[in-house]
């Protein structure tokens, strides 16, 4: 027995535990291909982008690209795996015409990373990560396969997962924590739609002591298709598991299905008539790579803070809850940064994580930008939050103040002389206007009165209108309570 | 001694996409045998605390910069392929 989180977040029972381990291919960031000086645009015409290189034209010799082996290096090391001293290149024989050479270059038995992990938070096992080229794209037509070889030679990370994931969720957490450390590292884009970022779920099911042979999806193109394809496949195994006492791990060769979004199943892929024989050996045409402790520990500080310690330090430092981690982090590293700028300039950071995951993301999404171009600086955020408290602005009028800001690059107290932004802080006004509003909203009063004390924030509201706005809003708060416990 | 057998060299030859005739494998296994023969050699030497070698060349850390070079044309990209559909090379029908 195993109880998932469904997605509405109810604890769900399944007769059976899910054991999912991913492969996932990451193309690296680089402006030209693995082995040749082809260039990686996405979406350039077809075999616009090749040489005799890439084609596999007799004679023509491949040579690595050194900021592709640089970002594979800063990935394992993201990734915590151990290193070696040395690797090397393998050609992986396979006859298909995605292929032009025959082979894969590849790495088979000494990969740059070995074995590793990611938190998602909970530690899931890497098994090791490797660089390859891509391979061309098919396109079928009738009775003629047409091929493209754009593809062929872009720089591929593979990153083997162990089978350590529990559930279709579980799975999808790991795949998003993945991209966006890849991003945040500058290793990958990780667009899954240009193919940058591409998935491979191995599932099987464990049912008491019994387990289902492994299945391997291909084509998961989408985060959400990751995990409806493997919530359906476990399911599917789990009926096959007991209407056929033959379909059990060992009894039944490892299979490749395809998943078929639209019919929302995976299905069985045509399997070739013989079993995958690589005939992997060292590929002479490339020398191997010694890899020194110094360009261990550059990559390590390339890195930076891992996601898994942001986590921690953004909890214990600031103290903010898991919920807002979680959003901050979703915005990715340079909101973490932004957050502890703008943190430190105003000394609020509960507020600063307020106002960077609700108005600054809302803006940063209307508007299409990033918070790299974003036109206020986290400092001058800091500026307004600072100021907001200082003078007590309303709520409104700090969205007022924030929008100037973004327009112009006015300091916090410039923005409020320009925008007029006048503060009654006045206790006697105030008092007038928290009677009025009272003697007005009657119901609300009695509300209060009998216990029901969120009542005040629509008698706040009621005050706010009366003074237009403009009631500095923590002396609003002690007046709006001293007169509502008054008449007590 | 014998290593490989006809069954072997037909499925390698196959692997290969080699089309052999019955009298062509007749004639190349025993051949190829005695390569392989001739290469298993090599184990009679004694290797104990001698590191694996991954290449003949001594030379390691060869690397080209991530600068772009010219491509082909299209036309020159396609120039030798047997069949072309629009700016693809085509070929008979593969499955997936």
């Amino acid at each position: 027995m195993s109880v998932v989180t469904s997605r509405f977040g109810e604890a769900m029972t399944t007769p059976y535990e899910t054991i999912i381990g991913l492969e996932v291919h990451v193309q690296l960031q680089t402006r030209t291909k693995l082995f040749c000086g082809c260039p990686t645009t996405f979406g350039l015409p077809p075999n616009s982008a090749t040489c005799p290189v890439c084609l596999g034209l007799p004679g023509a010799l491949p040579v690595l690209n050194r900021h592709a082996f640089q970002l594979a290096l800063r990935a394992a090391a993201a990734l915590n795996c151990q290193i070696p001293q040395r690797t090397k290149w393998d050609r992986k024989n396979y006859f298909y015409p995605d292929l032009p050479k025959g082979y894969q270059i590849s790495q088979y038995d000494q990969p740059l990373g070995g074995e590793g992990y990611l938190d998602i938070p909970r530690r899931i096992g890497i098994i090791r990560a490797h660089l390859e080229e891509d391979a061309g794209k098919l396109t079928h037509e009738g009775n003629l396969t047409l091929v493209d070889l754009n593809r062929a030679g872009m720089p591929l990370l593979e990153i083997v997962g162990k089978p350590e994931l529990t559930s279709p969720e579980e799975a999808k957490i790991y795949l998003e924590e993945m991209a966006g450390l890849m991003r945040d590292i500058g290793v990958s884009d990780c667009r899954m739609e240009e193919g940058s970022l591409r998935c491979d779920a191995n599932v099987n099911i464990r049912v008491g002591d019994e387990v289902t042979p492994i299945v391997e999806i291909k084509n998961l193109n989408s985060f959400r298709f990751l995990e409806r394809a493997v919530r359906y496949e476990a399911s599917r195994q789990y009926e096959r598991f007991q209407r056929d006492s033959s379909f059990r791990f060992g009894k039944v060769p490892k299979q490749t299905w395809g998943w078929d979004e639209v019919a929302g199943v995976t299905r069985p892929q045509r399997e070739k008539e013989e079993a995958a024989d690589y005939r992997y050996f060292p590929d002479p045409d490339l020398v191997p790579i010694r890899i020194s402790p110094e360009q261990v520990a550059a990559a390590r500080a390339e890195v930076g803070e891992l996601p898994s310690q942001a986590r921690e330090r953004l909890a214990s430092q600031y103290g903010l809850s898991s919920y807002d981690v979680g959003v901050l982090m979703g915005m990715g590293r340079t909101a973490i940064a932004y957050f502890d700028r703008a943190s430190a300039a105003c000394g609020d950071s509960k507020t600063a994580c307020n106002w960077i995951t609700n108005q600054v993301a809302a803006v940063l999404k209307e508007t299409n930008t990033t918070l790299d171009a974003f036109a206020l600086s986290a400092e001058r955020l800091g500026g307004l939050i600072a100021a907001q408290k200082r003078i007590g602005l309303s709520r409104q009028q700090a969205l007022d103040v924030f929008a100037k800001m973004i327009a112009e690059p006015l300091d916090a107290d410039a923005a409020i002389s320009a925008l007029g932004v006048t503060v009654v802080s006045d206790d006697s006004a105030i008092v007038e206007a928290v009677r009025r509003a009272m003697a007005a909203n009657p119901k609300a009063v009695s509300d209060y009165r009998k216990g029901k004390k969120a009542a005040a924030n629509s008698l706040k509201g009621a005050v706010m209108k009366e003074l237009r706005g403009a009631g500095r809003a923590d002396v609003v708060d002690r007046v709006l309570q001293t007169e509502l416990e008054r008449h007590e | 001694m014998s290593t490989l057998n006809r069954e072997q060299v037909a499925r390698i030859a196959h692997l290969a996409r080699l089309e052999l005739t019955p009298a062509e494998l007749d004639g190349l296994t025993p051949q190829l045998d005695a390569i392989v023969d001739y290469v298993q050699r090599l184990s009679a030497v004694d290797t104990t605390d001698i590191e694996p070698l991954a290449h003949a060349l001594d030379v390691i850390d060869a690397f080209r910069e991530d600068e772009p070079v010219r491509s082909l044309a299209v036309e020159q990209a396609l120039a030798n392929s047997p069949g072309r559909r629009g700016p693809c090379f085509s070929v008979p029908a593969a499955l997936e």
